[in-house]
């Protein structure tokens, strides 16, 4: 459905490349010789069975992971040498598949530390109260309250996080990622766990942050249709390959990944 | 109380004045004894900003440090030695430079903390509480060659003017922890004490964000060492009036940590709080033998006792309310409100 309308942002070059990346983990290998890009703009969908590496890959992306083998080129500059910081500085931002809040703090403080690299008042400017340091704070929390609002989540904001409903939890941590105002979003599973109301609201969030700021998203998702629904194409992994890539339609009519979910046995 | 908020609230306006007045003006006016200036309310104040330094480090960013006492020892050392030395230092500048010299330490004892976490931290942060006190003890330098032991503190001198009397002392103690505070309220509400906060909470998460776990650790480390070793500095020169290391052993450290957690973890009115309660608890168990049960139980008896309580109370606090008394302060005060709004 995204692909037939008009869109303020047209999908443009590639904005991330992955080239032959490898993981493994001791002797398991999680991701084998994988390629694929994301262009600029678009909603790339990762999907897979449990244990394809999609996960695995984000984290790659992110710089959790070091793969051994290969390189990720973000922008057109090659990721050497990266930490989850240094990715973040880049313009990459992400969300995690177990919720990764931080659980004692408030909603709207969740995602005023999204907002850290926008922020350069150091340590003593916030101790003084620094005129630099109250403006920011402004800045800061007006963007936030915006995000708030956005993501209708005004009620709960000063609600320590760990208190809230799981739902709203992933919403908490979509706002956080969106407060980076980051060029590329990793959703890992941002509608696991929910019902379909719920998820027809995250996939509507996810459609409007792409269509109202370009925000190009992955994200890895369970549910086919909602893949199909928004997604603009489709990377499907199994043991850590690469079994198909292209546009939703075509990916389902795929025979290798209706055997992967069908489960056929491999090496056959 | 949201943190999210930098500019004050009228409630905060509230609380500073109410504070204000009772330090500066009812209680040198109404508290004639030296007994409550020199033995409760000085080492309460110092305590309390050691533990706000603990408190940046332990109940904000999540690191289990062990040794603030370390680190106040390094403060008062360093505050005796620059005042010893530097002609026409003035007070507060030797505090602060103390201070940072604590905090310098701190930091090269924080950088365990970029590899190991939890109880080995605990373990590698130990090493600070010895060091000092080894160094302290085996170079003379540090205690001017004094063959004694224990070195008196020099008078504190303010624009010329001595502060000797109990409650000249207790007036410039408050002056100093009164803008520490605000300081410290200042960052652990802004954006420095989020981040401190997120490190805490979910580290892999906040570099995600942008927040790096080695400028956010150490920055920490550093902030905390600072309050330790003003506090430090402040201990000797009002409450011990006397430099020796044995004075900030280990058990000065768990005090420090106790008085941390029973306030309340992540929270700065928690420090003051668990300060309070720790130095007060055994006065008021004290009272009680005497007073209640007219000396009929021992004296050895009631220390024992104090320990014990001590215990108890530490596991009851960390299985029912790990945010502390502090917490049971706001609970009692939103409970009191709502029936005045009836």
């Amino acid at each position: 459905m995204n692909t037939s309308v008009e869109r303020n942002f047209k999908i443009g070059d590639p904005i991330l490349e992955v080239n032959n990346i490898s993981l493994s983990f001791g002797g398991v290998n999680a991701i084998t010789d994988t390629s694929f890009n994301v262009l600029e703009h678009e909603v790339r969908a990762i999907i897979g069975p449990n244990g394809a590496g999609k996960s695995s890959m984000l984290n790659c992306i992110n710089g959790i992971y070091k793969p051994q083998q290969g390189s990720i080129a973000f922008k057109g500059n090659t990721l050497s040498k990266i930490t989850p910081n240094i990715i973040a500085q880049m313009g990459i931002s992400r969300t995690f598949q177990n919720l990764a809040l931080f659980k004692r703090m408030s909603a709207i403080d969740n995602i005023l530390v999204g907002r850290k690299l926008h922020s350069k008042a150091n340590f003593l400017d916030v101790a003084l109260q620094l005129p630099k340091a109250r403006r920011e704070e402004k800045v800061n929390l007006k963007k936030c309250e915006e995000i708030v609002e956005f993501l209708e989540i005004e009620k709960i904001k000063d609600t320590p996080v760990g208190k809230l409903p799981y739902g709203l939890q992933k919403r908490v941590e979509l706002g956080r990622a969106l407060a980076t105002e980051a060029s590329l979003l990793l959703l890992d599973e941002p509608m696991a766990g929910m019902n379909v109301e719920e998820k027809r609201e995250m996939c509507r969030f996810i459609l409007e942050v792409n269509e109202e700021y370009g925000t190009t998203m992955v994200l890895i998702e369970h549910d086919m249709g909602v893949v199909m629904d928004i997604s603009d194409r489709v990377v499907v992994l199994d043991y850590g390959k690469i079994i198909g890539d292209g546009p939703p339609e075509e990916v389902r009519a795929n025979q290798n990944v209706i055997d992967a979910y069908l489960g056929v046995s491999h090496g056959e | 109380m949201s943190a999210a908020i930098s500019t004050y609230s009228k409630s905060d306006y509230i609380n500073f004045i109410v504070l204000m007045v009772l330090g500066f003006l009812v209680i040198p006016m109404t508290v004639n004894s030296d007994y409550w200036f020199t033995s409760i309310l000085i080492p309460w104040l110092c305590l309390a900003l050691a533990t706000i330094g603990q408190q940046v480090i332990m109940g904000y960013t999540g690191q289990l440090a062990l040794g603030a006492a370390g680190f106040m020892a390094a403060g008062a050392f360093a505050c005796f030695n620059l005042i010893l030395r530097v002609d026409g230092l003035p007070f507060f500048g030797a505090l602060i430079i103390s201070g940072l010299i604590a905090a310098a330490i701190g930091i090269v004892f924080g950088l365990p903390s970029l590899r190991i976490r939890g109880i080995y931290l605990m373990v590698a942060t130990l090493a600070s509480q010895f060091f000092i006190i080894w160094v302290i003890d085996k170079f003379g330098w540090f205690k001017n060659y004094d063959s004694s032991g224990i070195i008196t503190a020099q008078d504190i001198v303010i624009f010329g003017r001595p502060y000797t009397t109990p409650v000249d002392m207790y007036l410039v103690i408050l002056v100093v922890v009164t803008v520490m505070t605000i300081l410290a309220i200042n960052m652990a509400r802004g954006s420095t004490g989020r981040n401190w906060m997120a490190v805490r909470d979910m580290d892999v998460a906040a570099e995600s964000m942008g927040v790096s776990l080695l400028k956010t650790k150490l920055q920490a480390f550093a902030i905390s060492s600072f309050f330790c070793g003003v506090a430090g500095a402040l201990f000797a020169f009002t409450y011990l009036k006397s430099l020796e290391p044995v004075a900030f052993d280990i058990k000065l450290s768990f005090k420090i940590l106790f008085m941390c957690i029973l306030g309340g973890l992540g929270t700065i009115n928690g420090a003051f709080i668990g300060a309070g309660f720790i130095l007060l608890f055994p006065v008021l168990l004290n009272y009680l033998g005497n007073n209640v049960f007219h000396g009929a139980i021992d004296a050895t008896i009631i220390s024992a006792m104090e320990q014990v309580v001590f215990g108890v109370l530490m596991i009851v606090f960390m299985i029912y309310e790990p945010l502390g008394m502090a917490r049971l302060w706001e609970n009692i005060k939103q409970r009191l409100f709502k029936k005045k709004n009836k």
